[in-house]
């Protein structure tokens, strides 16, 4: 081997330690994937239990009159918001730990620490910004809230992953600021925020990342 | 050949003490065991790359406890990052002349 292959040979190696050692690369794009199918699952399911309250078009753009219909629609809103954080949840992590135990790279280090710490902060905040939202009954915002913090979040936890990351957070900021403006479409920008763009991205990183693997 | 090779570090000659550094540029501080994971290399051989680097001044070591266990962190010192950037430049320069 030539001495300039040898010192080339160096950067790499390098390179490869230093993302290695401070980015959390066993993130799965099949986790993005099965996340995303999640996402437009619940998205239909939330469409036809609205229309069948008789609330499809009217949902977020005027208040209740019932407070009865009101409690019930909320509670199971939430209840079909958290059977859904937690099956995207359950399927990311299994999806990811798959490809950590195939990359041979501890799924609870340093790495992952720091992603879950940067992600957590700007989702914790909008976790009790929602909720504020919820109190207040101003329930049209919550649906382009949760997208434009969820956006924060993934741009402020993608220095410690792949950069992918990054152009997936700016996306659901944007998507959510539009959706601030279009209140009344809440679940349609869901349904592509948390939906189609986690599985345009999680198919991205797959191919650029797992495909070979 | 030699005017080539005028930023090349000596403390850097080693591979491995190249990768401690290189890990040690992008973790504020590490410990013993992790570096030893991720380099894979035995712990007498890491041990005796990390004195020598603690020697040039370019880490520094702090040795606290998890519960009775000993836990030795180390961390880059200013000089140290100086010194890595130093030598990557030259290796990138030196990559550049040669074709």
């Amino acid at each position: 081997m030539s001495n300039k292959e040898n010192q080339l040979n160096d950067l790499k190696e390098i390179r490869q330690l230093m993302d290695r050692s401070s980015r959390f690369l066993s993130l799965s794009g099949i986790s993005g994937v099965a996340a995303g199918v999640c996402g437009i699952a619940a998205a239909v399911f939330t469409h036809f239990y609205l229309s069948k309250e008789g609330l499809r078009n009217t949902f977020e753009s005027y208040a209740f009159i019932d407070i009865e219909l009101e409690k019930r629609v909320i509670t199971n809103l939430l209840l079909i918001g958290a059977v859904t954080l937690l099956l995207a949840l359950a399927s990311a992590t299994f999806f990811t730990l798959r490809k950590a135990n195939k990359v041979k790279q501890k799924i609870w280090d340093n790495t992952t620490k720091r992603l879950f710490i940067n992600m957590l902060l700007p989702l914790g905040a909008g976790g009790i910004f929602c909720l504020a939202l919820l109190h207040h009954q101003e329930y049209g915002l919550i649906a382009p809230a949760t997208l434009v913090f969820y956006g924060f979040a993934l741009l402020n936890a993608s220095k410690y992953t792949f950069d992918d990351i990054r152009y997936l957070g700016i996306t659901e900021i944007v998507l959510g600021l539009i959706a601030m403006f279009n209140v009344g479409y809440g679940l349609e920008f869901w349904a592509v925020g948390f939906g189609l763009m986690h599985i345009v991205y999680g198919g991205v990183m797959w191919y650029k990342y797992d495909r070979k693997g | 050949m030699k005017p080539l090779l005028n930023g090349f570090d000596k403390a850097f000659e080693n591979r491995t003490r190249l990768a401690i550094m290189s890990v040690l540029m992008v973790n504020n501080s590490i410990d013993f065991n992790t570096l030893k994971e991720m380099l894979d290399v035995t712990d007498g051989n890491l041990a005796s790359h990390i004195t020598a680097l603690e020697k040039t001044g370019y880490v520094s070591v702090r040795k606290g406890f998890i519960g009775k266990k000993t836990n030795t962190t180390y961390t880059a010192t200013q000089e140290g990052q100086k010194a890595f950037r130093n030598h990557i430049d030259s290796l990138e320069n030196f990559i550049k002349n040669i074709d």
